[in-house]
């Protein structure tokens, strides 16, 4: 089935099986494998993304359901070599080990402060609910959601 | 995990929906929000040969209040109904519903209409429309058919629907003074156990979720209700109570005790 989509501002067009993921969509035709696969059903939220200008785990969205949609990744955060202020405050903060959820757990913190740009440390907490650190570095996570919303209200 | 094969259709109309349906019969799947038919599909506990993408639906999308009912669109997202005005206005039980499902991700993407088609028997609202009296609008080649929440749900992802219907709409009344109580599992977030209970004057309507391989009203508690929380204890008087590797029966018997007493004294 063709689809055409935006993504990270670029629009493009392929020719796809009804049953490919999103995700998979993302990683092995487009190249952007900075969207991680971790769970592949919903629960671990290492695969997500913003569809149309929410948060969705891009496991449990079929490519096709995306056709015509704007949609940012990872790689669509940075500005060029300016990284996102949630990207800056992870890497200032030590908000990652591994790294495998961090892109999962910058796009859901960038929901969590567009829906509420000053939200407490439990707020947070509860917001990455379906986002998790098998570190268990979520001392540090939080830490760093905290400090960009502050750069970014400044 | 990657699926069987199958079609994609994405209607416009309600009723190319419903030929669709028609036509395929039990091959064929109703897709909006895909949070319960997908994960499915990846685990191959479900093959449909098509499905058809009802997404784009408009008259499937909106909340209204009409009359003393407030009007839930099959399509909303539960994001769309725990932060709507006139959910929280008129019925804060399903907005507080609606934020204990999932996380943020899956409540930005699951909608009623799939939730309550797929009949989890672990899921959150089934318990709420009990508890509320709600209605379920259906539709199919028949026409229009409305069916009450206590006829809805008849077992383990097994509901009152025809093989040609869809779920256009859930109508709940007004709930002033109701609350949800959840017990969660820890990864899935599921509710072990989950009850709404909705209070008027000296009455309770108590809707309890994850016990039973069916979400029910505990009418033993409601008939034992005495304005304190002792009538908890019935909490789970006559019903089959689930076991699995979450809480076994004696755990999940306990739980929805103290979680009936929790929401009775909320």
């Amino acid at each position: 089935m063709q689809i055409s989509i935006t993504v990270n501002g670029k629009a493009y067009s392929h020719d796809i099986e009804p049953r490919m993921s999103l995700v998979e969509y993302l990683r092995e035709i487009l190249n952007l494998t900075g969207t991680h696969i971790g769970c592949d059903t919903s629960g671990c939220g290492a695969c997500t993304i913003n569809i149309d200008g929410v948060a969705a785990k891009s496991c449990t969205l079929l490519a096709v359901q995306a056709n015509g949609a704007s949609i940012t990744t990872i790689e669509g955060m940075a500005k060029g070599n300016e990284l996102h202020p949630i990207q800056e405050a992870f890497k200032e903060h030590h908000g990652l080990q591994c790294g495998f959820c961090t892109p999962g757990m910058v796009m859901t913190a960038a929901d969590i402060l567009k829906n509420n740009p000053s939200p407490n440390e439990m707020e947070i907490r509860h917001g990455l609910e379906g986002n998790f650190c098998r570190c268990t570095g979520y001392h540090n996570i939080v830490k760093s959601i905290q400090h960009a919303a502050e750069k970014m209200n400044s | 995990m990657i699926p069987s094969k199958f079609d994609y259709i994405k209607v416009s109309s309600l009723n190319e929906a419903i030929e669709l349906l028609d036509k395929h019969g039990y091959d064929a799947k109703i897709l909006s929000g895909g949070h319960s038919l997908i994960p499915t599909m990846k685990l191959r506990l479900n093959s449909p040969e098509l499905l058809i993408d009802i997404s784009s639906v408009p008259e499937l999308n909106s909340i209204t209040l009409e009359g003393d009912e407030i009007v839930i669109g099959a399509n909303c997202t539960h994001h769309a109904i725990l932060s709507s005005e006139i959910v929280n206005a008129h019925i804060n039980l399903l907005a507080q519903t609606a934020k204990c499902i999932g996380d943020i991700q899956v409540r930005n993407r699951g909608t009623i209409g799939g939730s309550l088609a797929h009949a989890d028997p672990s899921a959150d609202y089934p318990a709420t429309v009990l508890a509320c009296d709600a209605t379920i609008v259906v539709q199919g080649k028949q026409g229009e058919r409305s069916i009450v929440a206590s006829e809805f749900f008849q077992g383990i992802f097994t509901t009152a629907i025809e093989n040609d219907e869809i779920i256009t709409s859930v109508r709940f009344p007004k709930v002033a003074n109701g609350n949800y109580q959840k017990f969660y599992q820890s990864a899935s977030r599921f509710a072990v156990v989950g009850v709404a209970v909705v209070k008027e004057e000296n009455k309770v309507k108590v809707g309890i979720t994850g016990v039973s391989d069916t979400p029910y009203r505990a009418t033993a508690v409601e008939n034992a209700y005495d304005g304190t929380a002792t009538a908890a204890s019935h909490a789970v008087d006559g019903i089959d109570v689930m076991s699995d590797h979450f809480a076994d029966v004696n755990y999940r018997s306990h739980l929805a005790k103290v979680y009936v007493k929790k929401a009775l004294e909320a």
